[in-house]
């Protein structure tokens, strides 16, 4: 097994271990907003709904370039929230947590509408019926509401994982394609192709992209089937 | 008086309006679907608040628009028995029995879970799930949650109309034992005349 030319390289691994990371990192970062903003779309009814809902969506369309310079204003070395990071000890800028925050933020569409979904399909006359039972709002929410929800909160988490796993337009735009730091796996393909003789890397890690992907879609199919499907991604 | 309630509320286009004063046993609310039946009794329960008005039970007053006394659901010691049972899909049948026993002041527990199982027959069903039961036996189930929850009162909406002919009569004997050897006053709603008249020491009409 010692580097033989079909075997995953240590570079690899480390491709591997860095889009794992990232897409895990943006996955746990995104839950509690969307899971929030899921809550407010679902239940809230409060002036510029609409509009949230718009603006939730709008990494979904706008081309991720686009989201990249966004992001790259923002949190940028020059940008609010950028200089606010540093100086908290966590920058962004050319490292890793800019990877995890750019598919972070188009991740967050998938998992709102996901959870969204399962939010709305939770039965409102099953909420009334604890509190005539004696159980607070909190305690409705805790009891009844988030386990009745709870596939379809995984389902989300799990495609968010998966679209952080294909990350590539806005990552490259806003931390560039740095190895080791910023080079997950569709920006490793990516440099792959730009080299000649390299067609074995590629297919090696395109290979792997499609293994990790398919696992992670029928993992969210999975957990709809079991909330009953109300919102299947397939 | 067991009950008394006077309430109004205006939604959308209808108008509903009840007032009446009810003694123990089972009061029948009686009147055509669409009366605002089943809104008097969320308003009863404080599912729904109503424009104006009072209800008081066994001399507590719950609500009082005039007072500002409006009294959380939770805090109501209502037992409420719907049309299609809400059982919890995502716990057993003794999880659901249990749900309000936990939730209970200690002091409010005045029925204990065997007693309750052994009283409505239950023991055969603990393991199950609520979509393993027939509409019977989710009734029952249903009744006895509200039971144990240490409810004061118990408000019945339709509680038989899911149910076909033999499971009627079962829930219907159901009923009336609660009525005869528990005596918690019961506010029952209804639009069959038969049943209503069965049941009933006294009918409210809704109109």
């Amino acid at each position: 097994m010692v580097s033989a030319p079909n075997s995953i390289s240590p570079e690899e691994w480390g491709i591997i271990w860095l889009s794992l990371k990232v897409s895990a990192a943006a996955m746990v970062a995104t839950l509690p907003v969307a899971f929030a903003l899921a809550w407010a779309l679902a239940r809230g009814r409060f002036f510029g709904r609409v509009l949230l809902d718009g603006l939730v969506h709008l990494p979904l369309v706008l081309p991720p370039v686009v989201t990249g310079w966004l992001l790259l204003i923002v949190f940028g070395g020059t940008g609010v929230a950028g200089r606010w990071l540093a100086a908290m000890g966590m920058p962004v800028m050319f490292r890793w947590t800019g990877a995890a925050l750019a598919a972070s933020v188009m991740a967050l569409p998938l998992m709102v509408r996901a959870i969204r979904l399962s939010l709305e399909s939770v039965d409102r006359r099953l909420e009334a019926a604890a509190r005539t039972l004696g159980a607070s709002r909190g305690r409705v929410f805790a009891t009844i509401t988030l386990p009745l929800a709870l596939p379809g909160v995984l389902a989300g988490m799990v495609l968010g994982f998966a679209r952080s796993l294909g990350e590539f337009g806005a990552t490259i735009t806003f931390v560039s394609n740095i190895p080791g730091e910023t080079q997950t796996l569709p920006l490793a393909i990516y440099a792959a192709l730009q080299v000649p003789g390299q067609e074995g890397i590629v297919t090696r890690l395109a290979l792997i992209s499609v293994g990790l992907s398919l696992v992670a879609l029928v993992a969210s199919e999975v957990l709809t089937r079991r909330m009953g499907g109300r919102s299947h991604v397939l | 008086m067991s009950f008394e309630v006077d309430v109004r509320l205006t939604r959308g286009a209808s108008r509903i309006a009840a007032r009446f004063d009810a003694g123990s046993g089972i009061t029948a609310l009686f009147g055509r679907s669409g009366a605002g039946k089943t809104s008097v009794l969320d308003m009863i329960a404080g599912l729904v608040r109503p424009d104006e008005g009072r209800i008081a039970v066994d001399g507590r007053v719950l609500f009082d628009a005039a007072e500002g006394i409006d009294v959380r659901p939770e805090a109501r010691g209502c037992g409420y028995v719907f049309q299609d049972y809400r059982l919890f899909p995502h716990m057993s049948v003794e999880g659901n029995l249990r749900y309000g026993w936990r939730l209970a002041a200690p002091d409010a527990r005045w029925i204990g879970f065997e007693q309750v199982v052994e009283f409505l027959g239950l023991g055969a069903l603990l393991a199950r799930r609520p979509r393993q039961l027939s509409g019977g036996e989710a009734q029952r189930v249903a009744i006895g949650r509200a039971l144990l929850s240490g409810a004061r009162f118990l408000l019945m909406d339709e509680p038989l109309s899911s149910l076909d002919a033999p499971r009627r009569e079962e829930i219907m004997r159901v009923i009336e034992r609660v009525r005869d050897e528990l005596a918690l006053p019961i506010l029952y709603v209804s639009h069959d005349r038969r049943e209503v008249e069965r049941l009933a020491g006294q009918i409210v009409e809704m109109d």
